[in-house]
């Protein structure tokens, strides 16, 4: 009988569960066997040369030609033309997206102000509760939000408590289209991250632009540069139905220069098919080698992380990490929380399971970094599309608001606050806390401190906006 | 069958060929059956129209029942997935296809999702849209106003005058019939959200139930929305935005969107425009207006939609639901029916990436999965042509056209496959291979997949 609250009647049934079972289809599923032939290309203490040698050669020879009747040629050729083609070591920036607009007042909270008590009669976060706020202990972080204090304690997250823009728009999807465009109007139609890679990406690397969302992210939207989509790397596993060896590779090969050929049609929905087929080519090549049997991962983290059965986010996380750690010519990657933050009427359970899961998983994430010594060159920017409003709303939940909180993790982040905690006192005159940071200056910064990019040639009118000192 | 009456906007005057009738019903239905293009031709544009706007009589299913993997009935309101299943099947089984297609419309316009309420209301939800079909948009939207899974989905069950909740309010207004800050502000979305105060329901064991309008929740003050001062109530709420000045244009270009693949020309927008106005808010006629402009036939091909894609593949192939794994594969082609992304519906404007086209690969592989050839004699003879595979390949599909190089290219691997066989037991295996080829190819190519 389905629950009376399906809300959860999903369990057994989250999107990752849902790919395997239909990707490892025709062949039942068993329990995973280790193999001892199985390179585990992303472990800990494996260069991104000696990697690249070993994709090229020995490495993925027994993996993956055995398997795939591939030759070395084909599974090397992407990933090393495109690797060749990136600065070794370059810095990748993670947008984390927390879908629906998180409530700010609840992730940090101003517990001392009798103010917040009476906006908040039944959501307020109690003063017992709470993780006192480094710069300002009259702040604390939500009981569920730890791992985010543990973050900030040891100086890897930069918090951002009173972020957005002037003229604030309550609609989720204008806020979101602007927060993705880095610019507030509704007519632009290329991510900011995406436009980034307009100006320095090449020609044939989709992972530049990498998409965790199973489908793409749309702060990487490009106008030429090519992009890809995936939902974990051990999982875009492609068959075709009674084809396989070399029937398999020619058939497959034919779709990708169908769409290469035809991705120049003047047809936009051609285009749009005929992308999408050119770049499966290239992603599927890469990812071999984290792909285990039935659709298990082919690599081990070294660190645990949290398990869901709402939310793949971890997972996803962890298979970044490993690619991260391989080499695989990653710039801009974009992950959407499976948690929808949108919570007008009983918050509590949604926020505070989808808020823990959100940082214990950035925290695993972070150590998973550190263990294999990549996290020099990772940047994470955790960013929603508004705040909510300041007093509740009497179905135990917030309606909209405007100026939220952003956070910046990383082991080169300055690791304080940028502006300051928006007063209660100072509402707008919907009742929602104004921005006192500038959302498109943060942008422009990260442009500038992280990628050393002119910000003018991705972010419009970049000069008015004020830049802000991320990085140690 | 009905004659239409004259459209008050361009029509379209080439020629009604198969390829024209083909397009009407990917973007009208779910893909042809086999012969149905030229069926539809033969009726002209009018009649072709009007045999899918105006069909006579209840809808029939036509062909086997669909069932789960194990041949058991499917239960759309206990099992996980058999909701997707059921309504997937009406889409391929359904003699008036444009009934299914315009609730998919709706589906999306005012996305709800079971995340939120069971799938016994989604289903209420969906016979509610279903009626709707070409209906009144005004009398659709009063009836989802109050309809319960959407009372739930975007909290007008718990907008009380005691604690008001802007949420069904704000969509309302930015995603049902106005558009985002399309002349009206935060203080219309609030008292917007007062007038829609009062529905409430309970909650038992067994869920939400007892859904109803009580007027001692109703917020009875005077609200001013878009300037008009009065004791508005939720009718009113739905009455004053079908008649805000710039409903008739939000209407209409995104009604448009979901057919054609141009921008909708100013004259023709202002020509719809006063037939909707004119015939208070009545959707018919502007469909059939659309599904007979020449940027219809004309215009740029469209993406096809996930759900139609899949459907049209089985349309296609002559098949029926026999598995529910189409619920699985749907999650990751991006489009599960009655789970919509966000309470925007889809994205029409982008289906295809990396991902979701593995997930379309996922679905031409079911729709085969039952047609594999690996036989020790290739069933349709040793000496079947290279021209003759691929036409038994279309015929599969029912017919579909490809275009020169597509074509082209299929040949190609199909020489390359039957290339330097050294010995006759090698005969077999490569004609299977290149007509199991042929088959997920042909759903694959992107002539196919945009229509």
């Amino acid at each position: 009988m389905r629950d009376a609250f399906p809300r959860n009647c999903c369990d057994g049934f989250t999107r990752s569960q849902a790919i395997r079972r239909v990707l490892a289809s025709g062949k039942p599923p068993v329990a995973r066997e280790w193999d001892p032939r199985m390179p585990i290309p992303a472990g800990v203490g494996i260069d991104r040369r000696r990697f690249l040698a070993g994709a090229a050669g020995g490495l993925l020879t027994v993996y993956g030609a055995e398997r795939l009747g591939l030759t070395d040629r084909m599974l090397g050729d992407g990933i090393a033309r495109a690797a060749a083609l990136q600065p070794a070591n370059g810095p990748i920036l993670v947008s984390i997206f927390m879908q629906g607009g998180i409530d700010a007042l609840s992730v940090l909270a101003p517990a001392g102000d009798p103010l917040y008590a009476k906006l908040r009669p039944t959501l307020a976060v109690a003063p017992t509760d709470g993780i006192p706020f480094r710069e300002d202990p009259s702040l604390l972080w939500h009981p569920s939000a730890t791992s985010f204090a543990s973050l900030h304690n040891a100086g890897k997250v930069t918090v951002f408590p009173g972020i957005g823009y002037a003229d604030p728009d309550m609609s989720h999807f204008t806020s979101r289209h602007y927060w993705e465009v880095g610019v507030t109007d509704t007519s632009v139609m290329t991510g900011w991250m995406g436009r980034y890679l307009d100006v320095v990406g090449s020609k044939d690397n989709p992972f530049q632009g990498l998409s965790m969302d199973g489908a793409m992210n749309p702060t990487l939207a490009t106008a030429t540069a090519p992009t890809a989509a995936i939902d974990q790397p051990d999982n875009f596993n492609l068959y075709m139905s009674g084809l396989w060896g070399d029937g398999f590779e020619w058939s497959l090969q034919l779709l990708t220069e169908l769409g290469d050929l035809q991705r120049r049609s003047h047809d936009p929905a051609i285009v749009q098919v005929a992308r999408a087929a050119s770049e499966v080519g290239v992603v599927r090549r890469t990812l071999l080698p984290f792909q285990g049997a039935n659709g298990t991962p082919a690599y081990t983290s070294p660190v645990t992380y949290p398990t869901a059965s709402e939310s793949d986010l971890p997972q996803r996380l962890a298979g970044l990490a490993a690619m991260i750690a391989a080499g695989v010519p990653l710039r801009c990657v974009a992950l959407t929380t499976d948690t929808q933050f949108d919570t007008h009427s009983a918050q509590a359970p949604t926020f505070d399971t989808g808020l823990q899961l959100t940082a214990d998983s950035l925290l695993a994430f972070q150590n998973d970094l550190e263990a294999r010594g990549v996290a020099d060159r990772v940047l994470v920017h955790v960013w929603s599309e508004f705040g909510r409003r300041a007093e509740e709303n009497g179905s135990d939940g917030t309606d909209h608001g405007a100026a939220g909180i952003s956070l910046l993790i990383g082991s080169r982040v300055q690791g304080g606050m940028i502006g300051e905690f928006a007063p209660l006192t100072n509402l707008d005159v919907n009742g929602n806390q104004k921005e006192n940071v500038d959302y498109r200056g943060v942008y422009c910064s990260l442009l500038e401190q992280w990628f050393g990019q002119d910000a003018a040639a991705v972010i419009p009118k970049a000069a008015q906006f004020p830049r802000y000192q991320l990085l140690t | 069958m009905a004659n239409l009456d004259p459209s008050p906007t361009d029509v379209y005057t080439g020629p009604f060929t198969e390829v024209a009738a083909t397009r009407l019903l990917w973007r009208a239905g779910f893909g042809p059956g086999p012969g149905d293009p030229a069926k539809l031709a033969a009726l002209g544009l009018d009649g072709a129209v009007a045999s899918l706007t105006r069909p006579t009589g209840p809808a029939q299913l036509i062909g086997a029942a669909p069932h789960d993997d194990e041949g058991h009935p499917l239960d759309p309101i206990n099992v996980w997935g058999d909701d997707h299943c059921w309504w997937l099947d009406r889409m391929v089984r359904s003699n008036q296809p444009l009934v299914e297609r315009m609730t998919l419309i709706w589906h999306s316009w005012f996305a709800t999702s079971e995340q939120a309420s069971s799938a016994q209301l989604m289903i209420d939800q969906n016979w509610t849209l279903r009626r709707h079909w070409l209906g009144n948009f005004h009398t659709l939207l009063v009836d989802v106003t109050k309809d319960p899974a959407m009372l739930l989905w975007l909290n007008g069950a718990s907008n009380t005058k005691f604690s008001p909740n802007e949420n069904y309010g704000r969509e309302m207004l930015e995603l049902f019939t106005l558009g985002a800050d399309r002349g009206y502000d935060q203080d219309d979305v609030h008292q917007n959200a007062r007038a829609l105060t009062g529905f409430t329901n309970d909650w038992d064991n067994s869920g939400p139930n007892n859904f109803r309008f009580e007027p001692s929740l109703h917020d009875d003050g005077i609200k001013k929305i878009f300037d008009q001062r009065g004791r508005w109530t939720w009718r009113d709420s739905c009455r004053l935005a079908v008649n805000h000045w710039s409903h008739p244009s939000f209407f209409l270009t995104k009604l448009w969107g979901y057919f054609v693949g141009a921008p909708i020309p100013a004259d023709t927008q202002a020509a719809l425009e006063r037939t909707y106005v004119e015939s208070h808010f009545e959707v018919r006629p502007i469909v059939e207006a659309i599904l007979r402009h020449p940027l219809f036939y004309e215009g740029p091909k469209l993406v096809t939609p996930p759900i139609v894609f899949t459907a049209g593949l089985l349309r296609g192939s002559r098949q029926t639901i026999t598995t529910t794994s189409w619920a699985w594969i749907a999650q990751l082609t991006g489009q599960v029916l009655f789970q919509p992304p966000n309470v925007s519906g889809w994205d029409y404007a982008q289906w295809l990436d990396t991902s979701r086209w593995a997930g379309r690969l996922e679905a031409a592989n079911q729709a085969l999965s039952g047609f594999v050839l690996n036989h020790e004699k290739y069933p349709y003879g040793e000496h079947e042509t290279n021209e003759e595979a691929l036409r038994r390949a279309l015929a599969f599909w029912g017919d579909p056209k490809l275009s020169d190089e597509t074509r082209a290219r299929l040949l190609g691997l199909g020489r390359r496959v039957m290339r330097g066989l050294t010995a006759t037991w090698q005969l077999p295996p490569a004609l299977n291979t290149r007509q199991n080829a042929y088959r997920v190819l042909i759903a694959m190519s992107n002539d196919y997949q945009a229509r």
